[in-house]
């Protein structure tokens, strides 16, 4: 019964959404109040219907209903409660529930918060996200129906892929979507200007803290899956370059560029187009994203549960969303004039270098993931393009956006003299490439120039954001949320590239074969292999090895590597044992049982490879903060003062619907 | 006129940008960029030396050996159809990594013709095929116990090594 109601709620939530996606955009053509108040309603009754629809299909797989299809295919009695509910979304349909209803909390979110928002906006913003719901709720229903039921009914299920049995792994990917997903806001508020015709400052104002709030999720979210392939693999590698990350990894730098190039659509008035098609790219590319993982053109970690035919439909639903994006755009770009000049020297050409380099980035990401698909659809061959490639890329435009980071947040608006600019930060700058010389020749090992160049770019970029926020001039205190959100995060990517550049450089990696009671040394470490025997996990079996870590005989610690077996159809998963710290990761993995009752063994020591998240959650608490400042609300606070009718925010459904109808002869339609 | 001349100026360090770009694009492509190669191809000699390639097949049975004292190890790529290709290694299989199984190798071939493997990749599952692997091997001639096609929910590619 619970699976037939969570099935029927899918169905209305895409008749409210085809509702949804028609009615305000026409009523917004057409003038007609009535039609433009019945947004917001809609947008909020999607968001209820997919939420039971979602908790429908949790409580088949925590009652383990395998009459349910996809509940038997990844779910079984002996798992654990947490993974049951995180196999809710561990496969492809029910993640794509999941996109649905993180899209449905999106648009219900700026439903509530739209106090400033005028209803026209508002209809376009929410009809827009009601149309992206519509092609993602036919999918699930005409391909990928979370709901099918079965028949003979399994006595038990089989099992969620153990990759994906780990807490790590539970949160990614809501998080992942919350990003993905938060750009159609961006995205959606885009379309709506350009129907609109207009792009001003209060628009701007509006996007900001929304794009922020996807960007902080995207953040989080790669950060997460990073982690945990760093830590659950047991290659102890944290970035592969693998398409699905490059996946990801692209609209985050597309969304990084746009919240910079929004700073100048609010505050100068340039850079409006672009904007605008940053907007539709970062959103693009979170859907490219979905098409590449889910349609199983790609050879990669990620790709389980795919399937041609799905694959099809995304890139159809794609080319729909940015043809006609793109399409808008051509007709209506000239018209966003943007009004605001500048010079070579002033904060736009900062942001503008950002913004240039960042989208040079996602170029040539963009290619190196696509290059070997467009060769194997030519018949030119089956090739791969290795992470070298990536690096080398990387390089260059990272040093670029770096050097313009720290100088960036002093340049002013519109013209600036480079005098004033290099007088306050030669000493920050002379500190910084000292610091980069000094910490490998101090710390390190051995000189590695990339290493110093990464420790002086991100000591350039966090001195320069600290002298900044000094130089605001007032108590720390009392600064505005925003200026701490653009140091914290500026100084949270300074700590990811000194993690990145101090631990590529220095990680010392070493495949050993080791016998029982046998050391090894490494890095100033001794490792005593102690053997391995069997442990039982709740739905597992593990080897599970011991090795006693010491350090000029002084004891360090003992870390437990596992290999564990989850039953017949799995594959042996890794579990490594690590012992993290600030200053270096001791990484440990079991490898193979040899011959002579030996293993193999990985041992890594890597130092501050952990600032790499670190700095992502710092950029993410950035991010949030910045979203959080008062200016944001205070404009809301003014507007809705203004606004004397709009009381129809407690109510749900055709009751608001009618209700709302005799509110919206506001005076904001004809604005 | 001056307004024309910066536009001009634009245009150019514009141009040189993208040229150097590309440039430089296509010197990483071509240095990283992997083909894969089936058994069959390499008996042929059709895959040149010291360059980074991939070769794909399925791990011959019994063809594993492996060193009494270090990780050294080698085993046999073959399309099941007499084409084989030895293939050295001396880091931690993964663990998806079986006989009769299909695995990616990425690797050089060295003067003496003998392939050094920097990666190996397998693939999970007795039904399953990498689409890539399945569409060389398969490729001119059909070879005998090519599994059908069969979705399996539990597939993963495995790296050995990361780099």
């Amino acid at each position: 019964m619970i699976p037939e109601i969570g099935h029927f709620a899918l169905v209305l939530a895409l008749v409210v959404a085809v509702v949804q996606s028609i009615f305000p955009m026409v009523g917004a053509a057409t003038n007609n109040a009535q039609w433009i108040a019945m947004a917001k309603p809609t947008a909020r009754a999607q968001f209820v219907l997919l939420a039971v629809s979602f908790a429908c299909l949790t409580a088949a797989f925590l009652e383990s209903d395998f009459s349910v299809l996809y509940v038997a295919n990844n779910s079984n009695t002996f798992m654990p409660t947490i993974y049951k509910v995180s196999a809710v979304w561990g496969a492809h349909e029910g993640s794509l529930l999941l996109w649905s209803l993180t899209l449905s909390v999106w648009a219900y979110l700026v439903s509530v918060f739209s106090k400033g928002i005028s209803s026209v906006m508002l209809a376009r913003v929410l009809s827009v996200m009601g149309m992206i719901g519509v092609g993602f709720l036919l999918f699930m229903l005409l391909t990928s129906n979370p709901f099918e039921r079965q028949f003979p009914i399994p006595l038990q299920g089989r099992t969620l892929n153990p990759l994906l049995q780990d807490p790590g792994l539970a949160i990614h990917p809501p998080m992942l979507y919350m990003g993905y997903v938060g750009f159609s806001v961006a995205f959606a508020f885009a379309i709506a200007a350009m129907l609109g015709g207009k792009l001003d400052a209060a628009w701007a104002r509006w996007a900001r803290p929304w794009t922020n709030v996807a960007w902080v999720f995207l953040t989080i979210g790669i950060a997460l899956g990073s982690w945990w392939a760093y830590y659950e693999l047991g290659w102890g590698g944290w970035w592969f370059w693998d398409p699905v990350e490059n996946a990801s990894l692209m609209p985050w730098l597309v969304g990084t560029a746009l919240i910079h190039s929004l700073a100048v659509a609010e505050k100068r008035a340039a850079f409006k187009s672009w904007t605008i098609l940053l907007a539709i790219f970062a959103f693009s590319l979170s859907l490219l994203g979905t098409f590449l993982v889910r349609s199983g053109v790609l050879t990669s970690v990620h790709a389980f549960a795919s399937d041609p035919e799905r694959g099809l439909f995304i890139l159809i639903f794609l080319v729909l969303v940015v043809g006609s994006s793109l399409i808008l755009y051509a007709m209506r770009a000239s018209k966003l004039k943007s009004t605001g000049t500048f010079t070579v020297i002033s904060r736009e050409m900062g942001l503008l270098i950002n913004n240039v380099a960042l989208i040079a980035m996602t170029a040539t990401v963009l290619l190196g993931t696509l290059y070997p698909l467009f060769i194997d659809a030519l018949g030119l061959g089956k090739i791969s393009v290795g992470p070298p490639y990536f690096n080398t890329i990387s390089l260059p435009l990272g040093l670029v956006l770096f050097s313009a980071m720290g100088f960036g947040l002093f340049l002013r608006w519109k013209k600036d003299a480079k005098e004033r600019v290099f007088a306050k930060v030669r000493w920050v700058l002379l500190l910084a490439i000292l610091i980069g010389f000094l910490v490998p020749i101090l710390f390190m090992t051995h000189f590695d120039w990339k290493a110093a160049l990464g420790v002086a770019l991100a000591s350039w970029v966090s001195l320069t954001a600290l002298l900044w926020v000094q130089e605001q001039g007032r108590s720390p205190f009392k600064l505005p949320l925003s200026v701490w959100g653009a140091a914290i995060a500026h100084i949270g990517m300074a700590v990811t590239v000194a993690g990145i550049s101090l631990t590529s450089a220095y990680s010392t990696e070493k495949d050993v074969r080791l016998v029982q009671g046998q050391e090894y040394q490494m890095s100033g470490y001794t490792f005593l292999f102690n053997g391995v025997k069997e442990a039982k996990g709740p739905n597992y079996i593990a080897q599970r090895g011991e090795i006693v870590v010491t350090r000029n005989g002084e004891n360090i610690t003992t870390l437990h590597p596992e290999k564990r077996n989850y039953g017949p159809g799995t594959m042996p998963m890794t579990e490594a044992g690590i012992d993290g710290g600030i200053f270096r990761d001791l990484f440990i993995a079991l490898g193979e049982p040899l011959n002579n009752n030996a293993w193999s063994v990985r041992l890594y020591h890597k130092p501050v490879v952990s600032w790499i998240w670190i700095g992502a959650g710092l950029m993410g608490l950035g991010g949030l903060l910045a979203a959080f400042d008062k200016r944001y609300r205070r404009v809301r606070r003014r507007a809705s003062e203004k606004k004397v009718v709009d009381k129809d925010s407690s109510l749900q459904g055709g009751e608001a619907m009618a209700k709302e109808s005799g509110v919206a002869t506001d005076n904001k339609v004809t604005a | 006129m001056k307004a024309r001349n910066k536009r001009i100026i634009f245009i150019i360090l514009g141009l040189c940008t993208v040229g150097a770009a590309s440039a430089m694009i296509t010197k990483a492509m071509q240095s990283n960029m992997a083909y894969l190669y089936s058994p069959e191809t390499v008996m042929a000699g059709e895959v040149p030396k010291n360059r980074l390639v991939r070769l794909g097949g399925l791990v011959k049975k019994d063809s594993l050996i492996r060193s009494e004292s270090s990780l050294d190890l080698s085993f046999v790529l073959t399309d099941n159809r007499g084409h084989e290709v030895k293939v050295n290694y001396d880091r931690i299989l993964p663990d998806l990594f079986k006989e009769e199984q299909s695995a990616v190798v990425k690797g050089k071939f060295d003067d003496d013709g003998r392939f050094m493997a920097e990666e190996v990749l397998a693939k999970h599952d007795a039904e399953y095929m990498p689409p890539e692997l399945d569409d060389i091997l398969a490729k001119e001639h059909s070879y005998p116990g090519k599994p059908d096609k069969v979705k399996a929910p539990a597939t993963t590619t495995e790296k050995a090594t990361y780099q």
